[in-house]
């Protein structure tokens, strides 16, 4: 599903990735950790393109993002993102969050996304919020409806880029359980997180990343219990 | 002090000082019409990526920005004739004098706008395959707008007042009545008295309905 060949970012002097390889298989969960500054969002961010990539390449569902004949929203319409800071549009109801991308993208009708939203606002608990404006819900429930919103383009791998890092500690279990839920029907996931134990549980793998590199990966068992990296094991005991 | 002033008398001008509240209110209304257009493009302008359209939309707010509404009635008035061979009547060139000035502060409240949205609902509408035009359109552009009309009614008063200065140029709006009557009849006081309570009714009355506006805008 992802193959990314020798990335390189750099900002500017500041070189950010420093030569990434990595391969994601189609419904295969890889949870990405690391320090602050490591280059976890920018990595995250490669893959859809919304930074643009400086050397290497990077290969999404066949189509090589370098390429200039690819066309890079068609590309997005297959890859949902879910953010730290959810991001929802403050202008529009939760259904009308959910229905704007399938409507003017997909081109389906309003009725036929109106009623995908509210299946997917069942499946994430929120049904009777669909009329309701983002600035009305805790951020348990607006990152839950960015989720329902990304999965409405019915996408074939999703990223999340520390999606529970802006929650209050009570609210962060009821996202999880959301991600939990979609890993097990199958869903391709490159998820940043922080949360060692979601990582350890529903992971098929893990990548550490520190400095721009891809210090260290292999099943979350092995990560946690027997890093082989000095890195992975500093980092871990600082966090565990 | 009593019977000095006659206050009555001012009744007699209605007819001409409601010529001129019709000028002021015509030249304001088609002018700032024009000048948001102008502000909407231009500000965008200053947003954009092409250098070419950037660089004229830097040049045309810098310009008007750093030069007075007088100086500019009266160079579009008297001056631009003598370049272009082509003499505009007073009100065309009033009408253009507010579009154009309007036009360019409207263009930095249109930028200031839409760049004070933030880059997180870019990205939200790109990661969902949008294009860039269709993210404008859909997500940052409504916003941005909402966040437009309170510095958008401060441009609009400003302008409506600017218009006064048009009377140097003939234009036969309100203040030009005004100075009309009060040269001939000698009542500088009541006159001027009324012309300005004629702008604060319209000032007030855009004030009110701008506030309507607001409160409509933030129902949610
Ligand atoms: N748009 C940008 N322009 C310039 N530098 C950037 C930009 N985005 C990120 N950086 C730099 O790239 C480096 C890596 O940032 P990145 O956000 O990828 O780290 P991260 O691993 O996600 O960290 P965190 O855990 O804090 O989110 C940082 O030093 C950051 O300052
Ligand atoms: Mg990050």
């Amino acid at each position: 599903m992802i193959k990314v060949k020798d990335l390189h970012k750099k900002f500017g002097d500041n070189e950010v990735l420093k030569g990434i390889d990595c391969e994601i298989q189609s419904s295969e969960v890889v949870c990405v950790i690391g320090p602050s500054g490591s280059g976890k969002s920018t990595f995250l961010r490669c893959l859809n393109m919304l930074e643009s990539i400086t050397s290497g390449d990077v290969e999404v569902d066949g189509q090589n993002l370098k390429d200039p004949k690819t066309n890079i929203n068609m590309v997005r319409t297959e890859v949902g993102m879910v953010f730290q800071q959810f991001n929802l549009f403050p202008h529009k109801t939760v259904i009308e969050n959910i229905m704007l991308a399938p409507e003017k993208v997909r081109k389906i009708s309003s009725s036929e996304a109106r009623e995908r939203g509210l299946k997917l606002l069942e499946k994430v608990g929120l049904s009777e919020k669909a009329d309701q404006y983002p600035s009305s819900l805790s951020g348990g429930q607006q990152q839950r409806v960015a989720i329902a919103r990304a999965l409405a383009m019915e996408p074939k791998l999703m990223l999340f880029d520390e999606p529970t890092s802006a929650l209050d500690p009570e609210l962060v279990g009821e996202v999880l359980e959301v991600m939990k839920q979609l890993a097990l029907e199958g869903m391709t996931m490159v998820v940043v997180t922080h949360e060692m134990g979601f990582a350890r549980e529903v992971a098929d793998r893990v990548l550490f990343m520190d400095e721009g590199i891809i210090m260290e990966e292999g099943k979350p068992e092995q990560i946690f219990s027997n890093p082989k990296s000095e890195r992975t094991k500093e980092f871990l005991n600082k966090v565990l | 002090m009593e019977g000095r002033f006659n206050w009555a008398g001012v009744i007699e001008f209605i007819p001409e000082l409601g010529t001129g509240l019709y000028y002021t209110l015509l030249i304001s209304i088609v002018g700032l019409l024009i000048g948001f257009i102008l502000g909407a493009i231009f500000g965008l302008g200053r947003i954009s990526k092409n250098k070419l359209f950037y660089g004229i939309s830097a040049v045309y707010v810098e310009v008007i920005r750093g030069t007075p509404v007088l100086v500019q009635a009266i160079w579009i008035f008297f001056a631009l004739p003598l370049i272009t061979g082509y003499n505009m009547d007073s009100v065309m060139a009033g009408i253009v004098v507010i579009a154009i000035n309007s036009g360019a502060y409207i263009a930095e409240i249109v930028r200031g706008s839409v760049q004070s949205i933030e880059k997180g609902q870019v990205e939200a509408g790109r990661s969902l395959g949008l294009s860039q035009n269709q993210t404008m359109r859909y997500i940052v552009w409504p916003q941005a707008f909402k966040r437009m009309i309170p510095p958008l009614g401060n441009q609009f008063i400003i302008s409506i007042k600017d218009t006064s200065l048009l009377s140097v140029i003939l234009v036969p709006e309100l203040m030009f009545q005004g100075r009309l009557i009060a040269s001939n009849y000698f009542n500088a006081v009541e006159i001027y008295t009324t012309v300005a309570v004629f702008y604060l009714f319209i000032t007030l009355t855009l004030s009110y309905v701008l506030r309507i506006v607001e409160r409509r805008l933030d129902v949610q």
